[in-house]
């Protein structure tokens, strides 16, 4: 694994021309677009900003957060651009802000398949199979070649992945980059969000866990779809001191995958360090 | 099955009997026992709990990579679980083979893998009236990966009765 970190870049900077709103203000399941993936790419790496247009550091959903000012042109190149000159040894998860099917699943994945020698990790689309540019991981190594190609007129992030390169994962999940540029699509989006109904899992407590929740095993309604989403609630709930890297999970009395899409019904048991013998 | 647990004495007569068989010309054994002394704590007992239905899997599966890595003839793992007092056997492995090599490799290489692999966890009461859950408290500001380095609660005890 490389030594250079990983910061969570929000870019929140777009006209919205067709929604005719900020689409970072868009509300799903009760949040505003821009909190919720804060609070995604916050689960996945140690510091998250968001990118904004110099006019729009006062606007109330974003001056909240932490923010990388545009300096040079307009468009998500000139946010990425900021951002590693801001940080020049930092590599950027970079995230628009209209994409509400993202998931810890997606990210995660990105994450571990990350390709530090290549500018940047990004999915392929599921509709074109081109480079997902703005769900990618943009590296410090990308910062040279970025501004000779704004510098050379280019503005699209996309036609820069093609042009240099980038490692391509295939999407996991088709639908996880679909993005809402519409009314109409927000529409779909908030029913398709409301629908995925909290689901019953059973789960096992053990040694430490089980005494700092009180209890040795309980069935709870959960929205979270992954055992990495599960925990987050279960550290909410009951304070585990135990951090994830430390602990191995089981579904259905077999090691899983963090990521792993849990079903209704699903056992699952966190797994603390193991002292045997 | 190949690995399981008791809540009982650990009866390594007769388990050593289900190793015999008129191919081997010897067994080794390791027997894992509950110390007085960890990491300068004074332990006056010890509590095991295990998460059986993968533990007993995942030492059945290393049991099974014993037997494929090295040429030796059965294998067996008993660990205790309950509470245990100093001197209690905790963990029993016998390995049995036709020549002395093998049969030390294969059962080191079992110890060795059900303690970083087996969900099996111990909880350590001190003579301060303190207790604490072992690679679990005093490390949670420090984490790791490994869980190897730790721990070692036994005195090793090797028996070669037979050997050719």
């Amino acid at each position: 694994m490389s030594r250079i970190p990983v910061y969570g870049l929000i870019l929140a900077g777009g006209s919205s021309r067709r929604m005719n709103r900020d689409k970072a203000a868009l509300r799903y399941q009760g949040k505003t677009q821009l909190d919720r993936a804060f609070e995604l790419a916050g689960r996945h790496v140690t510091h998250v900003f968001v990118s904004v247009r110099a006019d729009q550091t006062l606007d109330p959903t974003r001056a909240q957060r932490p923010m990388i000012v545009d300096s040079a042109g307009e468009g998500p190149i000139a946010g990425i651009r900021a951002a590693l000159a801001a940080h020049p040894k930092v590599a950027w998860l970079v995230l628009a802000c209209d994409l509400p099917y993202l998931s810890d699943a997606a990210l995660d994945y990105l994450l571990r398949q990350r390709d530090v020698t290549a500018f940047a990790t990004a999915y392929k689309s599921a509709h074109d199979g081109l480079p997902e540019p703005l769900c990618a991981i943009w590296e410090p190594s990308a910062a040279e070649a970025l501004a000779g190609y704004q510098t050379g007129g280019g503005h699209c992030p996309r036609k820069f992945l093609i042009r240099h390169g980038a490692r391509l994962l295939e999407p996991q999940d088709t639908r996880a980059l679909d993005n809402v540029n519409t009314p109409e699509e927000y529409r779909h989006a908030i029913a398709t969000l409301d629908n995925v109904a909290p689901m019953q899992l059973k789960i096992q407590y053990y040694a430490l866990m089980r005494e700092q929740a009180g209890r040795s095993e309980e069935t709870l309604e959960t929205s979270a779809s992954t055992p990495a989403g599960l925990y987050e609630e279960l550290v909410a709930r009951y304070g585990f001191t135990l951090s994830r890297d430390q602990l191995k999970v089981a579904v259905n009395s077999e090691f899983s995958d963090w990521s792993r899409k849990l079903e209704v019904g699903d056992a699952v048991v966190f797994i603390p360090p193991v002292a045997g013998g | 099955m190949h690995f399981r647990f008791t809540e009982s004495a650990i009866d390594t007569e007769s388990s050593r009997g289900e190793l015999q068989t008129s191919s081997a010309g010897g067994y080794v054994s390791f027997e894992g026992w509950v110390r007085d002394l960890n990491e300068g704590q004074e332990v006056t007992r010890l509590e095991y709990e295990a998460f059986e239905e993968l533990a007993v899997k995942e030492g059945d599966r290393i049991i099974a990579e014993a037997l494929r890595r090295f040429p030796v003839k059965h294998a067996l793992c008993i660990h205790r679980v309950g509470s245990l007092e100093l001197g209690d056997m905790a963990v029993w492995v016998g390995v049995s083979s036709a020549h002395r090599g093998e049969a030390f490799d294969a059962c080191r290489f079992i110890i060795d893998e059900v303690k970083h692999r087996v969900p099996i966890w111990k909880k350590e009461h001190y003579r301060s009236g303190d207790s604490g859950w072992v690679n679990c408290e005093r490390c949670a500001a420090a984490p790791r990966h490994s869980h190897a380095e730790h721990a070692h609660h036994h005195h090793d005890r090797v028996a070669l009765p037979n050997s050719k």
